[in-house]
């Protein structure tokens, strides 16, 4: 039976970075010197999974390279090793090292064997180290040898269960006869009389002699699935002592501290060779691994064990509500159309609510794109010599999944740039009277129809100044300008735009913020930004809870009806007459509370001539609002408000100026929706106000 | 509607056609007392003039937007976009839903005509070249001349039934 692995390499890469997060997220709550266990175990199980896993699959480099982050948390986790800051950095690196190994994989690229190679020194050394200062303990395989042993003496004793975890001892034994030539005696005393024998128990066990020159991975690998399920010893055995009466029997993992260290480049050329003795099993399994199905980038989603379960009960209730119905149906009369409208009602209120369950398929928590960032923090901190505590909420916020996937970078560059350009160096803080350590405060919230991203920083905030006169040297602005606060700001997202004095390989260059407000765009949010010199910076973020339903409020104009996302909409109002004036006799305005807002009449706009409200007093002002500029929108009349699907125009038209999509109505006839920054800019053209009256 | 249409999808071969010189199908319409003729295969269904969403700010031509089982189909009037005048729609109104390739993509349009009339078969030679009526007539959507049974048969170009992409008050900017 020939079982295409290919199938389950994907599903071992998203659990192996799911393991890797863990292993992360882990390893940055660890306090050097304290020791939660629970922590470490989380971390170790993590490791050890992602280490049988690629054994399984064959990608023994990564295998191997685990199995010594394994060694190390291995002790910390028995409490044999202190854990210290800088064991805990080397594994944080360690895990990155894992995630480029996996990632090379999963492309079928070739592994940075170098960069593996200086990481495994690495581990290595801290735990040689620690067998220096403790002689009584042991250190690992992973320990270098000084001489390649000629042969192995392995004592395996599997325990009777070992054949119902599906394990063959056949097979070990045959696997390590692939390493070199074999001397094995089997041990049968423990076989019982047949009446007591067990066909499913294992009572064998094997005195195995290995000739041959084999790397003690190479053996551990042999026995990496059996290792909790046997007694096993395995010892070197030396050219010189190979003639010694019994060789000693030593736990796996355990090489004789006699060993002594060698030098540092020693060491490395020979672990050069042993890649390079690696390197063409590898090549021709990458190449195998390229032409496979797997290749394909296809993208999945995991998710919550209670959606799915909601969601059949969802169907389950839907199908008894249509078998009731059909019910009903098959002999009705009058006298039923009451029963008749309580199922419609069911059947409304069941469709309703299978809708939201399948739209909650697509979320998923933004601790998804959250959980990247104490790491991000803690490297960027400790390179730029800053005191950065990273503080996060609402990370159970959901939001769909497309929004995840591209919120992520733009993200990533603005906590970058927060800490690069917003919080000061310790001791700048410290003179100003802050706290050394500045604060980071990441913070997402459902608000309104929109999810809510901030970020806000207690560092030195934007330099209006500055930016002004960078912009006038840049010619963006003139010199003269008259530019709010706001408007100021907003400057830096032109491209180029950088005010950073020097470029550091953190920020600076002046590449981003454009892309950072783009794809923000892109998703139909918005970004803002808040600042006060000296106390901090905030970037707000608002995005729509998913792209695909909208809460919308219908509108009518004329025969017209269209639908105003609820989100643009501040309030409405019935306008008296002595709150309308008139500017150089045409723009109309009118008084909201303390401020004046324009008003647009839709119908002109939209050139909708059957307007039963011509008269302002007769029909309604939707005060709304896009792009920071408010306005209020004249309309017919408010009809109600519901949630609409989004459906685009362009799939088979084109883009149209002030409408973002349209909808299907419960009627089944179509409405266009508003889309109200779009509005407001064809209302301060005017060109197509006065176009239409000549036409008209 | 036309008999011919509505079987037009389990019509069978016609006896006399010969293999080797079978041209494309079309389906053949009326505007006005002028016939016209679709590639068949760009046609995905028939069915009468319903009340559509108007689109604000468009050319006179686009009537508007329908639902079309869930995707939203733009339905022009093919006399308007001829440069025909327009008439009243009324039971024999008939929308030909059609697919159309533009640089990018495929898409669904409708368009109002005054009647389907027959499926007309015509192989290359049967298709004359449009004469050059100079700047006086627009020949753009023409892609030739079909004659069956004594009429003549004007073969529309589909694809170039979408109003130009760019600009999308390109009506208006010209005022």
């Amino acid at each position: 039976m020939v079982i295409d692995m290919a199938q389950f390499h994907q599903v071992f890469f998203e659990e192996s970075i799911e393991g890797l997060d863990v292993m992360e997220s882990g390893l940055l709550n660890m306090d050097p010197g304290t020791v939660d266990p629970e922590e470490i175990n989380a971390i170790f199980r993590a490791a050890h999974s992602i280490k049988g896993g690629s054994g399984t699959f064959g990608f023994s480099e990564i295998a191997s390279f685990t199995h010594v982050m394994e060694t190390l948390l291995d002790e910390m986790r028995d409490g044999r090793r202190a854990v210290t800051a800088q064991a805990v950095e080397a594994l944080l690196r360690s895990v990155d090292v894992l995630r480029e190994m996996l990632k090379s994989v999963s492309a079928g690229d070739e592994i940075d064997a170098d960069e593996v190679r200086s990481q495994q020194n690495e581990l290595e050394a801290i735990l040689r180290n620690q067998a220096a200062v403790d002689p009584q303990q042991e250190t690992t395989t992973a320990a270098v040898d000084d001489v390649t042993p000629s042969g192995w003496h392995i004592v395996f004793r599997p325990h009777s269960h070992m054949m119902r975890t599906g394990n063959d001892p056949l097979r070990i034994i045959r696997e390590l006869a692939e390493l070199g030539d074999t001397e094995v005696k089997g041990d049968a005393s423990l076989v019982p009389r047949f009446a007591e024998f067990d066909p499913e128990e294992c009572f064998l066990s094997w005195e195995i002699t290995l000739h041959g020159e084999v790397d003690r991975s190479a053996v551990a690998d042999v026995f990496d699935w059996v290792e909790d399920d046997c007694d096993l010893s395995v010892a070197p055995i030396y050219p010189e002592a190979a003639t010694e009466a019994q060789p000693q029997a030593a736990p796996l993992a355990v090489q004789p501290v006699a060993a002594a260290p060698v030098p540092e480049q020693d060491e490395r050329r020979k672990g050069d060779r042993r890649n390079d003795d690696r390197r063409a099993p590898v090549d021709r399994r990458q190449g195998d691994r390229r032409n496979g199905p797997a290749a394909g980038g296809s993208s999945s989603i995991r998710v919550d064990i209670n959606k799915i379960d909601g969601l059949i009960n969802m169907v389950g209730e839907l199908v008894i509500t249509q078998s009731m119905l059909s019910l009903l149906g098959e002999d009705f009369g009058m006298d039923r159309v009451e029963r008749l409208q309580d199922g419609l009602a069911q059947l409304e209120r069941h469709t309703r609510e299978l809708q939201e369950s399948v739209m909650q398929i697509r979320m998923l928590p933004i601790s998804f794109t959250f959980s990247r960032f104490p790491r991000l923090v803690h490297d960027l901190s400790t390179k730029m010599g800053k005191k950065i505590e990273l503080k996060m909420s609402g990370e159970h916020t959901e939001v769909d999944k497309t929004v995840i996937e591209k919120i992520g970078d733009p993200l990533v560059h603005l906590v970058r740039n927060s800490l690069d350009h917003g919080i000061e160096m310790p001791e700048v803080r410290k003179a100003a009277g802050k706290p050394e350590t500045g604060t980071v405060h990441l913070n997402a919230a459902h608000r309104g129809g929109n999810i809510i991203i901030e970020i806000r920083d207690d560092g030195k905030g934007l330099d209006r100044d500055r930016i002004a006169s960078k912009a006038v040297e840049r010619g963006l602005i003139p010199e003269d300008h008259n530019l709010s606060d706001q408007q100021i700001y907003e400057l830096i997202f032109q491209p180029g735009f950088s005010t950073a004095d020097q470029v550091s390989d953190v920020s600076g260059r002046g590449v981003g913020m454009d892309v950072v407000r783009r794809n923000i765009n892109e998703l139909g949010g918005n970004i803002e930004i808040e600042s006060e010199l000296g106390e901090g910076s905030a970037i707000i973020i608002r995005l729509p809870l998913t792209l695909a339903i909208l809460d919308g409020q219908t509108i009518s104009v004329g025969d017209e009806t269209y639908i105003v996302p609820l989100v643009s909409i501040i309030e409405s109002i019935q306008p008296k007459r002595e709150m309308i004036n008139l500017v150089a006799g045409r723009g109309e305005t009118f008084k909201l509370r303390n401020e004046y807002l324009p008003i647009v009449r839709l119908h002109e706009i939209f050139g909708i001539d059957s307007v039963n409200a011509s008269e302002l007093v007769d029909g309604l002002l939707v005060v709304v609002e896009g792009d920071g500029k408010r306005c209020g929108l004249f309309v017919d009349d408010l009809i109600g408000q519901q949630q609409v699907v989004i459906k685009s125009l362009e799939a088979n038209y084109r883009r149209v100026d002030g409408i973002s999509g349209a909808t299907i109505l419960g009627d089944g006839s179509v409405a266009l929706i508003l889309d109200i920054p779009g509005i407001i800019r064809l209302a301060s053209e005017k060109k197509p106000l006065e176009s239409l009256r000549k036409s008209a | 509607m036309s008999e011919a249409l509505k079987t037009q999808g389990t019509r069978v071969p016609q006896p006399e056609m010969d293999l080797e010189s079978v041209g494309a199908e079309y389906l053949t319409f009326l505007l006005g007392a002028e016939d016209y003729g679709v590639d068949i295969l760009r046609v995905q269904e028939i069915r009468g003039w319903e009340q559509v969403t108007r689109i604000p700010n468009q050319p006179g031509y686009v009537k508007g937007v329908l639902n079309l089982r869930g995707s939203i189909v733009p339905i022009f009037d093919l006399r308007e976009r001829l440069g025909m005048p327009g008439r009243d729609y009324d039971k024999a109104t008939v929308v030909i839903v059609l697919k159309v390739l533009d640089e990018y993509s495929e898409k669904s349009v409708g368009v109002v005509v005054d009647g389907v009339s027959d499926v007309l078969n015509a192989t290359a030679k049967d298709i004359a070249a449009t004469p050059d009526f100079g700047s006086r007539l627009d020949t753009e959507f023409i892609t030739g001349l079909a004659s069956a049974g004594g009429k003549m048969i004007m073969l529309l170009d589909v694809d170039k039934l979408q109003p130009p992409a760019g600009r999308e008050n390109d009506e208006f900017d010209e005022a």
